[in-house]
């Protein structure tokens, strides 16, 4: 009978779906407005896009927050150890059921690629969009600030790399959502904050 | 929506954000009435003068004094120098003062370029030039007997004030008069059994007053040679325009007059063609502070960032495009065609009785006429769009040539992307004419005169442009060609109601209003073709990748079963 862990505090699940649903949404509307399809319309995917970007540096603000008051930001902190044990359980063990070699605990509630990857999240995608996004929106004063000499196409551009990254992760991360003691107990866990473990 | 509002609303959103943001990106700005309807409108007692004018009478101004009353004019006049003589007694200064405008002199030295210009010297792909042509093209002048080289120039009395200021309505200077107008019954238009009685001078001089659209418009409304031809945001539409048309003449509502923009000072209008402004950054011109500014921008009254903080994003887009960009959508959008292209390579062609012909469309507007050639005309015409900082350089006559390339009469300067250049709208006039092929240069042809080498009547281009060269001071090589020419003119009149400016996506996508216009990235329309097919790539990669993980672990559990 497997063993059932509390992982997922209630702050950090309603973080996770709340940025989840922004993202998901901010990529459809910022795609819309780089051109690739039309669904809102430019005018409404503009606006959208950026209320929802206001209400993610907001909810990123608590995020931090909540981050350093917690401590949880050392879940991030990140290692090499088990690294290519990881690598071979996705590549071969996952296929015939072998034992996955991490072991959930409510002090390391992510494995060692996981790790590595939030933390590139956190620290290359995230901060990449949202200071391009931050000049994008704050246009008109760049003169003010000094750095008129900035092209809009290098910052939109720079901004466009940074939202196809956030596509490729989120098509890996929700699939691997699935690469859990059984195939939902991941998502469960992120819904209930409870986490079945070997 | 300002950054601390959004902030606060962000803030409320951390709950139920998704179902907010819908809501918020949804509100839409109050409808805000226009200020003409809370104006107040002052009732006077009709007045000769005002009684002239249509029903707008209690909103107009009214002037302090009525020249019915004057005795100077209680007089029967016959000709338009004896009213600017009577004119004079009064404003002393007034024919000094037009004297030094582009309205007498038809010239225009432009201080970026150095080019002597002004239509005295400019020769367009309408009729093309006034040399050799006054007795025709002076019924635009502001004077009295320019027929000739011999016009005199520093007579006061040879400046026509009524045709500015006139408000009865009834003064017209006819082509042909050297800028008189009738004074005697005369058959008009010229064949047409019709008859305009003789101006009654009196009555017009007793009856003056400010200028108006009607004024104005009497030439302004009818270059190139008619009602709506040339200019495209300028026609006769506009002396009793709806809001649609344009906002601020619309009749019911702002009511302005040219003068209202195109202020005045000792005569001189503002406001050119030949050095438009085209970045004006400045803000609100207060009273008081003219420091030489172009008073005619939208700016001027608009300032630099008038939208409201609902929309922040549209004042950005000011340090790249101009207002009329987005709030003059088309042009042309009265009731009238505009003229789009004149071919004079096929004019001469006569009917088989060696008349005339004159080819008319199903809505009666000359498609051919053998004095002229072929044209075409077009009504709500989405603009071309060049970046512009003010500068014009024009093909003048003496300019060199050469038959192969399209001549482009005006070109608009401009440096994508640069400060001091915007995105303007332009209306882009296409035709053919004549050049000189020994001389290397467009060629001045002697259209309209009853003589034997007038081109409308004789039919003969070689004797046409002999006669206009020779006027010009040139010899004549006695070859010609026909080259094409381009002309532009940027439209910046009937500006419609916010509700029909531009919408982000008639710009914001591929082949958009700005397909083609450099220098500026617009999101929607400019995408770097690298990343994104890289970036769909690696997403697509990606996709197929777990795809096939999934699939093996799918397929290795069930055979494990």
């Amino acid at each position: 009978m497997a063993k059932r862990i509390y992982i997922f505090k209630r702050f950090e699940r309603f973080w996770h779906w709340s940025q989840a649903l922004l993202i998901i949404f901010m990529m459809i509307t910022g795609f819309e407005v780089h051109g690739l399809y039309t669904l809102f319309g430019f005018e409404s995917a503009v606006g959208f896009h950026t209320t929802a970007a206001w209400a993610l540096i907001t909810l990123w603000i608590f995020a931090i927050f909540w981050h350093f008051t917690t401590g949880e930001w050392k879940q991030y902190i990140p290692t090499l150890n088990k690294v290519d044990a990881m690598m071979k359980y996705y590549l071969t063990g996952i296929f015939t059921h072998a034992e996955h070699p991490f072991r959930q605990s409510t002090l390391t509630k992510h494995n060692p690629l996981q790790r590595l990857a939030y933390l590139g999240v956190k620290l290359l995608i995230n901060p990449l969009i949202w200071f391009t996004g931050f000049l994008y929106l704050f246009y008109s004063s760049w003169n003010a600030w000094g750095i008129g000499w900035l092209s809009l196409e290098w910052v939109a551009t720079l901004h466009v790399i940074g939202a196809f990254m956030m596509l490729v992760f989120f098509i890996a991360h929700v699939y691997l959502a699935t690469a859990g003691h059984t195939a939902t107990s991941h998502i469960k866990a992120m819904i209930t904050g409870w986490e079945e473990v070997d | 929506m300002s950054i601390r509002n959004t902030l606060l609303l962000a803030f409320c959103m951390t709950g139920t954000m998704l179902a907010t943001t819908i809501a918020v990106a949804n509100v839409q700005p109050p409808v805000t009435a226009t200020n003409a309807v809370t104006e107040v409108k002052t009732v006077q007692a009709p007045t000769k003068i005002s009684s002239a004018t249509d029903s707008k009478q209690n909103k107009k101004s009214v002037s302090t004094a009525d020249h019915s009353k004057f005795d100077e004019l209680q007089k029967d006049f016959k000709s338009g120098p004896e009213v600017t003589t009577a004119c004079l007694e009064c404003h002393t200064e007034a024919a000094k003062q037009v004297h030094k405008t582009k309205h007498w002199t038809w010239e225009y030295i432009n201080p970026a370029t150095k080019q002597k210009l002004g239509k005295k010297n400019v020769i367009n792909n309408f009729c093309t030039s006034v040399t050799s042509n006054q007795t025709f093209c002076s019924a635009c002048h502001v004077g009295y007997g320019w027929a000739d080289d011999n016009f005199d120039f520093t007579k006061e009395e040879n400046v026509d004030c009524v045709v500015c200021h006139d408000t009865t309505g009834k003064y017209k200077k006819l082509p042909g008069l050297s800028g008189h107008p009738n004074y005697e019954s005369m058959e008009w238009p010229p064949h047409s059994g019709k008859f305009r009685e003789a101006t009654d001078l009196t009555n017009i001089a007793q009856s003056v007053g400010k200028t108006s659209r009607k004024t104005c418009g009497s030439c302004h409304f009818y270059g190139g040679g008619g009602n709506a031809v040339k200019h495209g945001d300028l026609d006769s539409s506009l002396v009793n325009p709806k809001h649609y048309l344009d906002v601020h003449m619309e009749t019911e509502g702002l009511d302005f007059s040219c003068a209202k923009c195109h202020l005045s000072d000792s005569h001189e209008v503002s406001g050119s063609r030949y050095a438009p402004t085209a970045v004006d950054t400045d803000g609100v011109l207060m009273r008081g502070k003219a420091d030489g500014r172009n008073p005619t921008t939208c700016q001027a009254c608009h300032g630099d960032t008038p939208h409201k903080a609902e929309h922040p994003k549209l004042n950005e887009h000011t340090d790249k495009i101009a207002c009329q960009t987005c709030h003059i959508p088309e042009y042309a959008r009265g009731p009238l065609a505009t003229k789009m292209s004149w071919d004079w390579s096929t004019a001469g062609t006569l009917d088989e009785n060696g008349h005339r012909k004159q080819v008319k469309g199903s809505d009666g507007r000359t498609l051919y006429d053998s004095k002229k050639g072929d044209f075409t005309y077009d009504r709500y015409v989405i603009p071309e769009y060049v970046w512009f900082n003010g500068d014009i350089k024009y093909t003048l006559f003496g300019d060199k040539v050469d038959g192969e390339d399209l001549v482009k009469i005006n070109e608009f300067l401009g440096t994508p992307g640069a400060p001091d250049s915007r995105i303007w709208p332009v209306k882009t006039f296409r035709g053919k004419q004549p050049y000189d092929v020994g001389n290397q240069t467009l060629a001045i042809f002697h259209t309209a005169g009853k003589d034997d080498s007038a081109f409308w009547g004789n039919y003969d281009w070689d004797k046409a442009i002999k006669w206009g060269m020779e006027a010009a001071g040139a010899d004549y090589s006695g070859e010609f060609k026909f080259v094409e020419t381009e002309m532009s003119w940027p439209i910046t009149h009937m500006v419609a109601p916010k509700e029909d400016a531009l919408t982000c996506k008639q710009c914001h996508k591929k082949e958009g209003r700005l397909e083609g216009v450099e220098g500026v990235y617009i999101p929607g329309r400019d995408a770097n073709p690298w990343i994104y097919k890289i970036g769909l790539l690696i997403a697509l990669l990606t996709l197929i990748g777990v795809a096939i993980h999934g699939g093996i672990r799918v397929y290795m559990h069930k055979r494990g079963e």
